[in-house]
């Protein structure tokens, strides 16, 4: 019994332990040098010494529970292949942050949050010296503590809803341990004098060659710009991030059901394809401890342990209260579209504007394909990642409908760039031997 | 570990991917876009958005923010679209 992790954030290393418990053989396919994902970065974590750890390989097809795996420096033509069979998949691919668009947001000195967080947590970098930080969601709290750690000047932390949605939650943010966690937050950038404003974001970032300064304003809670209250604050970053977005293609490419967005699964982890498990962010955003919970409830249905992981199962059950109340407190609010210029890029790997998308949608293009294909939109090097949710939002916006096929975008059969020649050189079977 | 950036030297602590060494050296952006000529740098930092792509030892987009770099790599600005040299 074979069982295939991919990802080595905290869903796929529990995952991968509960799995070689229960005795199956374990294969944790990891697309970084060290295990840990992005939530442990800068501290990598043990994987039992019975796991096979597959580290700086990736996943970039799957036909069935055969996956194809390359394996070396990321983007190096001299990766090795592998090609792995399973009798059964677990998929902890997680998620990458979400940011909607706003006029500067394309200029150098723009981050998302995540790679803010992974500069500093995981390499000690800083990204500036007077940075902005701003979006919803908690997850811009432990940013704002990283940036401080590396020495940044953190000059306000924006959140866009406001945090009184949470007190109709206070059991559940109780329940999960995470008021401790608030509270840490809460008193560094207490020490430090950063304010945290709500109801307010970064709308515009402005610079020629990098961004120098951003404009601040109060926000309805639908996120329209309130009139008069655009302030401009002088920076060499900013930060954002608004919510996550999962990383679907695998997942996509087997053929699983989504439901709203995530790979749907039942009490054990299945998905809707036999033998493929799922467990973490691809399943619904809810952190580090739900995700592991997660792995380990679906680690141990994938290597078909004879005793189902009774603790395990009861934090998936609080967690997912948690992440019911993330989604409910964090929305993406319409009125960001508000924010847009005619020449704001939205997709930035083909640098299309929001005019440029509107002449799509004005020649008639109303579903993804024909979006795409009209304005090109979503079919750069990043194929959708950063753009898709926001080209899908803004034109079922326009539309007033939403697109009949907004999944679309997540589409990848070929999960990661390959270059050609490693195409070329692809193993057709499996090794017996890795 | 020392690699070359565009011809500069630029020492490389362990753990750093040259994105890190890049930023860390006080650059904001090291590429290029194909359509508009735009500088481009670190955007998602993990490998997602394609925007901090260099050149490597010949090879073009090589994600900065995914690479950890081996002794003596020569590193590159990409200009737009690139073939492999």
């Amino acid at each position: 019994m074979r069982v295939v992790v991919v990802g080595g954030g905290p869903a796929g290393l529990a995952a991968a332990d509960a799995a070689v418990r229960a005795g199956a053989e374990v294969v944790l396919v990891d697309s970084e040098p060290w295990p840990g994902g992005q939530y442990h970065r800068g501290t990598p974590q043990r994987v039992d010494s019975r796991v096979r750890h597959l580290a700086s390989s990736t996943v970039w097809a799957v036909e069935g529970l055969r996956l194809h795996v390359r394996r070396g420096p990321a983007d190096s033509p001299h990766r090795t292949p592998h090609v792995l069979d399973a009798d059964a998949v677990v998929l902890a691919t997680g998620a990458h942050d979400r940011v909607v668009p706003f006029p500067g947001w394309d200029l150098p000195g723009v981050y998302t949050a995540g790679a803010a967080q992974a500069l500093a947590k995981g390499q000690g970098v800083a990204v500036g010296t007077r940075v902005v930080v701003s979006g919803t969601g908690p997850f811009l709290l432990p940013v704002a503590e990283s940036l401080v750690r590396v020495g940044t000047q953190v000059l306000e932390v924006l959140e866009a809803n406001a945090f009184s949605t949470w007190a109709r939650y206070p059991h559940t943010l109780a329940n999960v341990g995470k008021l401790g966690e608030l509270a840490r937050y809460a008193g560094v950038l207490g020490r430090h004098r950063i304010p945290v404003r709500t109801r307010a974001a970064v709308v515009a970032a402005h610079g020629d060659d990098r961004v120098t300064a951003v404009t601040v304003a109060r926000l309805r809670p639908d996120w329209s710009v309130v009139d008069g209250t655009r302030r401009r604050v002088a920076v060499d970053a900013v930060c954002v991030g608004h919510g996550f977005t999962p990383r679907l293609e695998l997942a996509v490419g087997l053929g699983c059901r989504l439901v709203d967005g995530f790979v749907a699964v039942d009490a054990t982890g299945a998905t809707s394809v036999p033998g493929v498990y799922a467990a973490g962010e691809v399943t619904g955003i809810g952190g580090a401890d739900l995700a592991a919970a997660e792995g380990a409830v679906a680690g141990s249905a994938a290597a078909r342990a004879p005793e189902p992981p009774i603790a395990a199962m009861r934090a998936v059950r609080r967690g997912r209260r948690f992440a019911m109340a993330l989604v409910a407190a964090h929305p993406v609010g319409g009125g960001r579209h508000g924010w847009l210029l005619a020449d704001t890029v939205v997709c930035r790997c083909e640098e299309v504007t929001a005019h440029d998308l509107d002449v799509a949608l004005d020649r008639g293009a109303a579903d993804v394909r024909t979006l795409k294909l009209a304005s090109r939109a979503g079919l750069g090097l990043c194929q959708g990642r950063v753009c898709g949710r926001e080209v899908a939002d803004l034109a079922a916006a326009r539309l007033g409908h939403p697109l009949p096929d907004a999944d679309a975008f997540h589409r990848r059969p070929l999960a990661t760039p390959l270059r050609l020649g490693e195409l070329a050189d692809t193993p057709l079977l499996p090794e017996e031997d890795l | 570990m020392r690699i070359t950036v565009d011809g500069e030297p630029h020492d490389v602590p362990p753990g750093r991917t040259i994105a890190g060494v890049l930023i860390a050296a006080g650059r904001s952006s090291w590429r290029t876009t194909r359509n508009g000529d735009r500088p481009r740098g670190v955007f998602c930092g993990i490998g997602v958005c394609f925007d901090c792509l260099v050149v490597v030892n010949g090879v073009p987009d090589v994600r900065a923010c995914l690479r950890y770099p081996a002794d003596g790599d020569v590193v590159r600005t990409q200009h737009g679209a690139e073939l492999p040299t």
